[in-house]
């Protein structure tokens, strides 16, 4: 069986289900930061795989600025979820209602 | 007549307060700069305010120091346009009736600018006085006031006096709704205090202003053409010389009747009851009571001795002036309601078991000697109804404050309540003594020389019914001695109720505030002639206008 | 016709007659306080009486030169012009003719030996200083009144000493009581102040040149009149204007006869005008000299102190009336009704006053119905036109009344306040001064011959008899008729008050009741050698008897309220005869069985013993005891053909209207005849007293009372009460004023005002009305698009929770939608 572009396709398509249901279900902030970055990483994944076979050389210079993103993201929100737990002792987004109306 | 500017000292006495009480502004608002303490800051109020009646009295002696009484036109004045599209002048001026009451308010708001000082004299601490709460607010609109007031005598405009009129309400409103008596419940469960007094006097004196507004309107437009103080002609005036030479030339006389009755009559009657309400005149004095009782001393004061007057002045500038036809039409009339003032007033005082209502009362009783010799229209009861507004002016001051003597330390002014006080306040049942007498009428005293000019000169009036009517109104001697000397019984002899024992005699805050009222009292009373002097051309001219037969 | 204006000479000092008590009355009562407390009470006294006296002074300087000048001339004394307005002008001016010259002598010296007496009467008070300021003052108003030169001035001095009057009475005025009296005193005189002012004014519209004459005529004819008055001087007679307010110039003017028939046949309701004024005038005459109806006052005026009853009211004040009267006779003899109205009510009162006195207990009541009776009798004169008469009757009333005023003044301060006549008894002993001086002016009051009072109330009852003026049938006979029997009764009841008071025994002892003391003085021997050295035992035999029936008397005098022990006691004193043992009895009554005798006269604090006043009031007794005697000496009758100083002296004053005053034209056998009668009067009343009262002795006057009919007690009691006058006025004008005042109040408070609060509470519900309107119909629309907005806006914002998974979520299901939605669009 020869890995080719549907492959790739189906790899993607599962993390980012993971991504999702990581999301949805966990009530953890970090867990569903993690679920947020599964989301990224499956949409990159389908970036480079497009590029390998068929396009040209963009999809791949996306997908390292991607990576690059991901992990400025991954500070600013590791920081905020940092602050959360800083104000209520907890990490659990569903409290985080302060500012609710 | 000569209507050009001669002199800005009238202006300058009308807007003396007001400069005062801009200051007061001034300081307020640079409270932060300059780091004032709030007590600091009610201490400066005080103090421009008491400047600035000072500064308005000394101007207004100063007016009368120069004021020509032998002649009967108007002096000091101080002319300029003022809204052009609507013919409105700025004019200010006096004659002889003007100059008594200028006088007279600068006079009276002195003393009640003293007794709005918590100086020189304890205050009962465990009760809240007005003369330490919002002291700066408290002072402008004093000083507001006496502008509103000092403008409606001076001015010879009538849009001009209309908007001083309106000045002059304003301030008392909140003076006696914020400062006075605070809102409870009467013995039948009613509301009373400050505040109901305070709207009852706003929206009762205002229903008077809106019939003034009314005639005011009626009157521009009925008027004729006249030259303005820039030279240029208008087709109407609101200038009261111009429409007085109109009103006597027959302008008035021709102009359209409004629902059938005769335009000077309508407009006549409009006015009347628009003064009426002020003066209080039978069946519209109602608001009075409630707002003595319920107005901190000083603006009783002020009240009674000025605002009153007003209404009397502008019977005599708009009534009597402009419409002496209508005064012949409507003498007997006036003449009875002032009886009933009269009479009905000193009734109603024996009654009264609150020492400020009974005096209010006998405002209402004595005011209506003014309309009586208004309505008799002869020198002397004219004369006289014009010397009862002073001498009313100065001797019912007096007696507000007295009851504020005794309500500061007190707390209550029910007559029935005290007892033999002159044990334990000698010098303050003295002086009350002597205001009930000059209230009643004692020869040689101020209350004397009024009420039996009034008497003797509506008793030669024309037409017999002012006969009865002093007849009548001569009885109300008898109860008005019979009222004032029953609750000199009940206050100060008998045996002393020593529920008072914590009392105290009179301090040096109310004797300032007293004394020179009671010198002015016997002094008009054994030589009344300055005000003679002062009023009697004018008082000439104001009838030599009258109609044949009136 | 005789030149009625007199001519006026300039005198400039006149003012000062007024002036210097009012100078006194100002510093006393302004610093009085302080000076009694820093330097005593000489400082208070020394100038409240010194300035009386100057004042007498001058005016004795003023009325010595007008004696020197010609008939007709007065000395005139302007200071400014009062109230110049339009044609009226009245002015601060002063006048001394020979009416007010002898008015304001009168006064001046009456005055001035009060304030001598006051001293020692008000010694113990600690508002001294008050008196004396308020005593000035009604000087000062008194002689205004009497000099002023119009009706205006007279008028300040008319309600002044009504001030005084009532300042003075109500002088104790922690007891409630007094202070009522003053204010009563006040109140009624205003009554008659109402009148009078009235009847000026009346006076002042009928004087007008034409009293329909316009404003403007009116002003400008004023000027006219004060540019004459400038011309002519002060004091002169416009005879123009029309409109003065002076005596001279309304007299004057009346003798135009344009005038006078303008004031004499004008009918107002059917009244002559001229009657019209002398009625109103007459009214403020009634209430401050005492008269029927407005007499009420004066009884209660006795709770002022003594000095202020002699002064106001029996000698000054009260006679300010009849002064008036003599005053303005220039208008009286106009109006025959009018005068006939004057010496009816006189008679009148002279009659009902004299009843009323003779049941009397209070000492000060008996003498203040006196003196309403004495005015009457005044104004009887003033009446029938015989004004000197009147004049002269008021000046010798003054002296004996004051002096019977200060007697009893005297008493009471030696009775230690006690004014009850059934409390005193005997004092002739212990006050031989005051006894003397009171025997003295009772005799002349009663009209014993060769006293003061005969000469002068003689002549008033043969005035009366012979007077041609009275409308009245009989003429003035009836009149003379009533007053011969006040003058009766005034005999009897002078002379009961006498014997009451300083004869008998001394019956105040030991508290209320002769009874105790006498028991305790009978049972006890040991007490007699105490009293055998007192002073004044010699004489107490000569009342010794009286002592025994002291406790009788006292049921006979009580006519309600017998004593019960009473007779008990009297039987208890039946063994003790022996004259010695009756003297003991008597002089230990008097004194009372413990104190030490009164061997310092005039020294206080002796409890319960009379004693004698000091000098400075007995001297004042001696001076007006003496007048009250030889007062009348300058009046004598013409029948003895001697000169009469005073009427001599009045005649000019009274001379402008002596023709309308006539006579009925009796002889002089009718005037020897009445002469007769009065003396006879006199000594009928003082021997009726004398029986009665002389030592208490006599059951009659208790038998008459315990045993007699119903109808001798109904009469008793009404009499006693003062015929139940004040209960009737109390009950009509007092509760009727009082009860219309309430009910105007209510109609206030309820209907006027609630008429005003009713509009405030219609615009109130008007406006809610109008915001229902509002509220319902108008936002009604607006507020239906609004509502739905926010109601949809409520329900759609429950699906913004702000939780990311929901929203992840949706997303997830949305897309996996659309993936769907587009495999079947593909399809």
């Amino acid at each position: 069986m020869t890995i080719g572009l549907p492959q790739f396709l189906v790899v993607s398509g599962a993390l980012l289900a993971l991504g999702l249901y990581a999301i949805v279900t966990r009530k953890n902030a970090v867990a569903m930061l993690m679920g947020v970055e599964l989301v990224l990483n499956a949409g990159l994944l389908n970036l480079v795989a497009f590029s390998r076979y068929g396009g040209g050389l963009d999809g791949q210079v996306f997908a390292l600025f991607g990576i690059v993103l991901a992990a400025a993201e991954a500070v600013v929100a590791l920081a905020i979820v940092l602050q959360v737990f800083r104000a209520q002792r907890s990490v659990d987004a569903a409290k985080a209602s302060q500012l609710k109306e | 007549m000569d209507l050009t500017t001669q002199s800005t000292l009238l202006t300058w006495t009308v807007f003396t307060p007001a400069l005062g009480l801009a200051a007061i502004l001034a300081l307020y608002c640079l409270r932060p700069i300059l780091r004032l303490s709030q007590p600091a800051m009610d201490q400066a109020a005080r103090g421009i305010g008491l400047l600035a009646s000072i500064a308005a009295m000394g101007l207004s002696i100063a007016l009368w120091a120069d004021f020509d009484g032998g002649s009967s036109s108007l002096q000091f004045i101080h002319r300029f346009v003022w809204m052009k599209s609507w013919n409105i002048e700025y004019f200010v001026g006096v004659d002889g009736l003007s100059l008594s009451m200028v006088v007279l308010t600068a006079f009276v708001f002195l003393a009640g600018a003293i007794a709005s000082l918590p100086w020189l004299g304890k205050l009962d601490d465990h009760h809240p006085h007005f003369t330490k709460k919002r002291v700066p607010g408290y002072w402008v609109l004093f000083l507001l006031l006496e502008t509103g007031v000092l403008g409606t005598f001076a001015a010879e405009d009538f849009f001009l006096f209309y908007v001083f009129w309106e000045i002059m309400l304003l301030p008392m409103y909140f003076l006696i709704g914020i400062w006075g008596a605070p809102t409870r419940k009467d013995p039948d469960g009613r509301t009373r205090g400050g505040p109901y007094a305070a709207i009852k006097f706003f929206l009762y004196t205002l229903a008077g202003s809106v019939l003034m507004m009314l005639a005011l309107i009626a009157i521009y437009y009925a008027s004729g053409p006249a030259t303005l103080a820039d030279g240029t002609q208008a087709p109407h005036t609101f200038n009261l010389v111009h429409l007085t030479a109109q009103a006597h030339a027959g302008t008035f006389v021709g102009a359209k009747a409004i629902l059938g009755i005769p335009f000077v009559h309508i407009v006549f009657v409009a006015l009347f009851l628009g003064f009426a309400i002020k003066v209080p005149m039978f069946p519209f004095h109602t608001w009075l009571p409630d707002a003595h009782v319920d107005a901190p001393t000083p603006i009783s004061v002020i009240l009674a001795g000025i605002l009153l007057k007003t209404g009397m002045y502008g019977m005599f500038r708009f009534n009597l002036q402009i419409f002496p036809t209508g005064l012949a039409w409507a003498a007997w009339a006036i003449g009875v309601i002032g009886v009933i003032n009269i009479v009905y007033g000193a009734f109603v005082c024996m009654a009264q078991k609150d020492l400020k209502k009974l005096i209010a009362y006998s405002s209402v009783s004595h005011m209506g000697f003014c309309l009586l010799g208004l309505a008799a229209a002869t020198p002397q009861a004219v004369t006289g109804s014009i010397f009862q507004m002073v001498g009313h002016g100065i001797v019912s001051p007096m007696l507000f404050l007295i009851a504020g003597v005794v309500y500061d330390r007190a707390h209550t002014r029910e007559i029935e309540g005290f007892g033999g006080l002159a044990h334990k306040m000698p010098e303050y049942a003295a002086i009350t003594g002597f205001a009930f007498m000059a209230s009643l009428g004692l020869p040689g005293l101020a209350g004397f020389v009024g009420e039996i000019l009034v008497f003797l000169g509506a008793f030669s009036a024309q037409g017999g019914i002012f006969r009865i009517l002093v007849a009548i109104g001569a009885l109300s001697t008898v109860i008005t001695a019979g009222y004032y000397l029953w609750t000199m019984q009940r206050m100060f002899l008998g045996p002393f109720n020593h529920r008072w024992q914590h009392l105290w005699d009179m301090n040096w805050r109310e004797r300032l505030a007293l004394y020179p009222l009671a010198v002015a009292t016997v002094v008009l009373g054994v030589w009344p002639t300055p005000v003679f002097d002062m009023v009697r051309e004018t008082v000439n001219g104001l009838l030599a206008a009258l109609p044949a037969g009136m | 016709m005789h030149e009625a204006a007199p001519v006026l000479q300039d005198f400039p000092l006149l003012f000062l007659v007024p002036l210097l008590p009012l100078i006194g009355a100002v510093w006393n009562g302004l610093a009085g306080s302080a000076i009694q407390r820093r330097f005593g009470r000489a400082a208070i006294h020394v100038p409240a009486v010194l300035l009386p006296a100057g004042s007498f002074a001058i005016s004795l300087w003023a009325f010595l030169a007008l004696a020197g000048q010609p008939h007709g001339t007065a000395l005139y004394n302007h200071l400014w012009t009062w109230l110049p307005v339009g044609t009226l002008q009245a002015d601060a001016a002063f006048l001394m003719d020979r009416l007010s010259g002898v008015m304001a002598l009168t006064v001046a010296f009456v005055g001035t030996l009060i304030h001598v007496y006051s001293i020692g009467y008000m010694r113990d008070d600690p508002h001294y200083w008050r008196f004396f300021s308020y005593l000035n003052l009604f000087m000062f108003a008194m002689l205004t009144l009497v000099l002023g030169d119009n009706f205006l001035l007279m008028f300040v001095g008319w309600e002044g000493v009504g001030l005084c009057s009532y300042l003075l009475i109500a002088f104790w005025w922690r007891d409630r009581e007094k202070a009522a009296a003053g204010m009563k005193a006040f109140v009624v005189n205003r009554i008659g102040d109402f009148g009078f002012i009235l009847g000026v004014f009346l006076l002042f519209w009928g004087l007008m040149t034409t009293p329909a004459s316009r404003p403007v005529a009116a002003a400008h004819g004023g000027k006219a009149a004060a540019a004459q008055h400038e011309e002519g001087g002060a004091g002169t007679c416009s005879a123009t204007g029309g409109t003065s307010v002076t005596f001279r110039c309304v007299e004057q003017l009346l003798q135009d006869p344009v005038k006078r028939d303008r004031l004499v046949n004008h009918d107002i309701a059917g009244v002559g005008l001229i009657t019209l004024v002398c009625l109103l005038l007459f009214v403020g005459a009634t209430g401050k000299s005492a008269q029927i109806p407005l007499y009420v006052w004066l009884p209660d005026a006795m709770a002022g102190p003594t000095p202020v009853s002699a002064l106001i009211h029996a000698a000054t004040m009260v006679t300010a009336g009849v002064y008036m009267v003599a005053r303005t006779h220039f208008l009286y003899t106009l109006s025959p009704v009018a005068m006939t109205v004057v010496a009816t009510v006189g008679a009148l009162t002279a009659l009902f006053a004299a009843t009323i006195g003779l049941f009397q207990y209070d000492i000060k009541k008996v003498l203040a119905y006196s003196t309403v009776s004495q005015l009457g009798f005044m104004f009887l004169a003033v009446g029938v036109g015989a004004y000197w008469v009147g004049i002269f009757h008021l000046m010798t009333h003054a002296f004996f009344k004051a002096c019977l005023f200060l007697g009893s003044g005297s008493v009471i301060l030696g009775c230690h306040h006690e004014q009850d006549m059934r409390k005193m008894g005997g004092l002739r002993k212990l006050m031989p001064i005051t006894a003397v001086t009171y025997f003295l002016a009772t005799a002349a009051i009663a009209g014993f011959p060769f006293f003061s009072g005969f000469f002068s109330k003689d002549e008033i009852l043969w005035k009366a008899f012979d007077s041609g003026n009275i409308l009245l049938p009989g003429g003035g006979m009836i009149l003379w008729a009533i007053a011969a029997v006040a003058a009766l009764g005034t005999s009897f009841y002078m002379f009961r008050s006498y014997y009451m008071t300083f004869s008998g025994e001394y019956r105040g002892a030991a508290g209320g009741a002769g009874g105790p003391a006498l028991q305790a003085a009978g049972t006890d021997p040991a007490h007699g050698p105490h009293d055998a050295h007192g002073p004044h035992d010699a004489p107490g035999a000569l009342d010794a008897p009286g002592a025994l029936d002291a406790p009788g008397s006292n049921v006979g005098r009580g006519p309600l309220t017998p004593p019960p022990d009473a007779p008990g006691s009297l039987d208890a004193h039946g063994p003790h005869d022996a004259p010695g043992s009756l003297d003991a009895l008597g002089s230990n009554v008097g004194r009372g069985p413990l104190t030490p005798p009164p061997d310092a006269p005039g020294g206080h604090g002796h409890a319960h013993v009379p004693h004698e006043s000091p000098w400075s009031m007995t001297g004042v007794l001696a001076a007006l005891g003496f007048l009250a005697v030889a007062g009348g000496y300058v009046g004598l009758p013409h029948l003895w053909h001697l000169p009469n100083a005073f009427e001599a002296w009045m005649e000019p004053v009274f001379a402008g209207t002596a023709e309308r005053v006539t006579s009925a034209g009796f002889g002089h056998g009718v005037e020897w005849g009445l002469m007769g009668f009065s003396i006879v009067i006199a000594f009928g009343g003082f021997f009726a007293a004398r029986w009665l009262y002389k030592d208490a002795a006599n059951p009659v006057p208790a038998r008459l009372l315990a045993s007699g009919s119903r109808l001798v007690q109904g009469v008793h009691r009404v009499v006693f009460h003062k015929y139940y006058v004040d209960e009737a006025y109390d009950a009509t004008f007092v509760k009727g004023s009082l009860g219309l005042s309430r009910a105007l109040a209510f109609w206030d408070t309820r209907v006027v005002d609630g008429l005003v609060n009713l509009a405030g509470t219609i615009g109130c519900a008007f406006s809610f009305l109008q915001g229902a309107i509002d509220r319902v119909f108008v936002d009604g629309m607006v507020e239906l698009v609004g509502r739905a907005v926010q109601d949809a806006g409520a329900r759609i914002r429950r699906i913004q929770t702000g939780r990311i998974q929901a929203y992840v979520q949706g997303l997830a299901l949305g897309a996996l939608a659309l993936v769907a939605l587009a495999y079947l669009l593909a399809w």
